[in-house]
């Protein structure tokens, strides 16, 4: 297995405010990792750095074997990860095709495009009858949806996806995280953050338990659900 | 299955008192406004397409600028107050490129080239400046509480007034118009060249601008980019390539205006960003500022009221001029709180 992602100690702060102390981890390709923790443990601001939204004060970032740190966010969008943000931050003044458009901002192959919006349509039906509805109008779970199909018209090889199953009913919340084991098997790698710890080791190969901007634990998807520790914090049981 | 009559909802008893109020203003002021141009056209039909055609001439200036300040406003929630003195800096980049630099001093056919060459040279200079304004000062507060990039607009507005002031002199100017300047017969109104060709390059313009706009691959990241600038970083666009863009734009139009102002009118001074600035923002607002069509209703509008206003047998007059707009103003304003063609968004979060 390669790895596809590797964080190298990283360090992340907003001002004063460290966010991120020291957290290193890697992605292989074809993997789901996911960033479990609580709130305000420094997932999000993790993967904002990964795709260069803020720059890390110490530590790297390697993709592919090539340094991204400090590569602006909208260069990195071109090599081949994809975000699809905390709270969905979808345009919404846009129609949903509008957005899908966007995101595939970067890329001229028209053709390529175009069966990429089909494919995202085929994976989230729900949108396809609303393609020419204004993105703000939609119910929440259709937001994430197109959130979701918006970061896959990037064409990622890495997915980043920041709690898709938020805010979300519990029949939505199943059907996200089966299309997440869906995008797998059409070969993205994905790097997953979620609340629902539960879910996110069930559909995982591998995870990372992040504690106050430190990883506290990692290790296999299975072996964490057995953790009496994680159990006992994370998964409500 | 009962066939149950449906009523369609209209909306809140407040809702529908305040549309019905809205509504019958509307009639009200649509009634008086009628009246004084029925009563207008009567007294003298010439004289009311003459200060029509100058009315609309006015508003098209005020729109080249107007935009300006609802693209910036639009893509970076800034007022920029620097805008009007962009356009002063345009009038007189302007005059010294053709009297002074071309040393055009009066209608010639050589004029034609000399205008052209001015219209594309001070549309360059207007994005330059702005972009540069946008770089140096505006750039590195765009994260910084509100007050602070508005200050700091203000503060290159009195800049801007400065260089103005030491390039034109404290005094009014007169410049020659260049521009082979006669007058043209149509239904016995007098329209000069200068005016029909102030529209003939003026639409374009706009038009050119909207099609940017909502048309092309810039357009759609300038507006991603003032949905959301994370966001649209997300896509792959660059933010501030396509805000510094979006000052370009705005700028070239300053610029146009700039010179159009310059041949049509003659005069420049150095507070004329002041002027000029307060009515296009003015008509920003009007129309809903960050609409781009709201921008250009609102000037026309704007210009067509003062021009009426200022020119028609029985009307307030010319020292009215400021006081009538800013009355329909607040009018528009308190029945339209968005502007005319803003709309009150509510968005999910
Ligand atoms: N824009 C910001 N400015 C200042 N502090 C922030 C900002 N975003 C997040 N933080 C702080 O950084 C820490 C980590 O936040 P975040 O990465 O969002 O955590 P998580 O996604 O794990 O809930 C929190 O203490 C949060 O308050
Ligand atoms: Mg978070």
């Amino acid at each position: 297995m390669s790895t596809m992602l590797d964080v190298k100690n990283i360090e992340v702060a907003y001002g004063k405010i460290v966010a991120v102390k020291d957290v290193s981890l890697t992605v292989n390709k074809g993997e789901i990792v996911t960033l479990i923790g609580s709130n305000g443990a420094g997932k999000s601001t993790t993967l904002r750095t990964i795709s260069g939204l803020i720059k890390p004060r110490s530590g790297e970032i390697l993709f592919e074997g090539n340094r991204i740190d400090g590569v602006p966010g909208h260069d990195i969008v071109g090599m081949g990860i994809c975000h699809s943000p905390e709270g969905r931050r979808i345009f919404p003044r846009m129609t949903v095709r509008e957005n899908l458009e966007l995101g595939a901002f970067l890329r001229n192959n028209k053709a390529e495009v175009a069966a990429d919006f089909e494919r995202v349509l085929t994976l989230f039906p729900r949108l396809k009858e609303r393609v020419e509805q204004r993105a703000g109008t939609m119910s929440g779970g259709e937001q994430q949806m197109l959130a979701v199909s918006r970061a896959l018209m990037g064409s990622p090889k890495l997915l980043l996806l920041d709690e898709p199953s938020m805010g979300l009913a519990p029949v939505l919340v199943e059907m996200i995280f089966e299309t997440i084991t869906k995008i797998r098997e059409q070969g993205i790698t994905i790097l997953l953050i979620e609340q629902n710890a539960n879910a996110a080791l069930e559909v995982a190969d591998r995870a990372y338990v992040l504690e106050s901007g430190n990883v506290k634990m990692s290790g296999k998807a299975t072996d964490l659900r057995k953790d009496d520790a994680v159990t006992k914090a994370y998964l409500g049981h | 299955m009962s066939n149950a009559t449906t009523q369609k909802f209209k909306g809140t008893p407040g809702q529908i008192r305040n549309a019905r109020i809205e509504r019958a203003g509307a009639i009200v002021i649509g009634a008086i406004a009628l009246v004084w141009i029925l009563a207008n056209i009567i007294k003298s039909p010439e004289q009311f397409a003459q200060v029509t055609v100058l009315g609309l001439r006015n508003g098209l200036l005020y729109a080249l600028i107007a935009l300006g300040y609802t693209l910036v406003y639009g893509i970076i929630e800034l007022i920029n107050f620097a805008h009007g003195d962009l356009f002063m800096l345009g009038t007189l980049f302007s005059s010294y490129f053709l009297s002074v630099w071309l040393k055009q001093q009066n209608s010639s056919p050589t004029g034609w080239a000399a205008f052209a060459a001015c219209l594309l040279l001070v549309m360059v200079f207007g994005a330059v400046i702005n972009v540069l304004i946008e770089r140096l000062a505006y750039r590195r507060l765009r994260n910084a509480p509100r007050l602070a990039p508005l200050i700091t607009a203000v503060g290159m507005s009195f800049l801007l007034n400065f260089i103005g002031l030491k390039w034109n002199g404290s005094t009014p100017r007169q410049w020659p118009t260049v521009i082979p300047s006669f007058d043209v017969h149509i239904f016995g109104v007098r329209i000069n060249m200068v005016t029909i060709i102030l529209f003939f390059i003026g639409v374009p313009l706009l038009l050119g601008l909207n099609f940017i706009v909502n048309k092309t691959k810039q357009g759609k990241a300038m507006r991603a980019t003032a949905q959301d600038k994370d966001a649209a970083a997300l896509m792959g666009i660059n933010v501030n390539k396509t805000i510094a863009f979006t000052f370009a734009l705005g700028g070239a139009m300053a610029g146009a205006a700039g010179l159009f102002y310059q041949q049509a009118i003659g005069t420049t001074n150095y507070n004329l960003g002041f002027q000029l600035g307060l009515i296009a923002f003015t008509s920003a607002v009007l129309g809903g500022i960050g609409n781009l069509w709201g921008a250009v209703v609102g000037a026309l509008l704007i210009g067509l009221i003062q021009g009426l206003n200022d020119g028609l047998p029985i009307a307030l007059g010319q020292q009215w001029s400021q006081s009538v707009v800013f009355t329909i103003l607040i009018i528009i304003l308190v029945f339209k709180p968005a502007g005319l063609l803003g709309k009150v968004t509510t968005e999910k979060v």
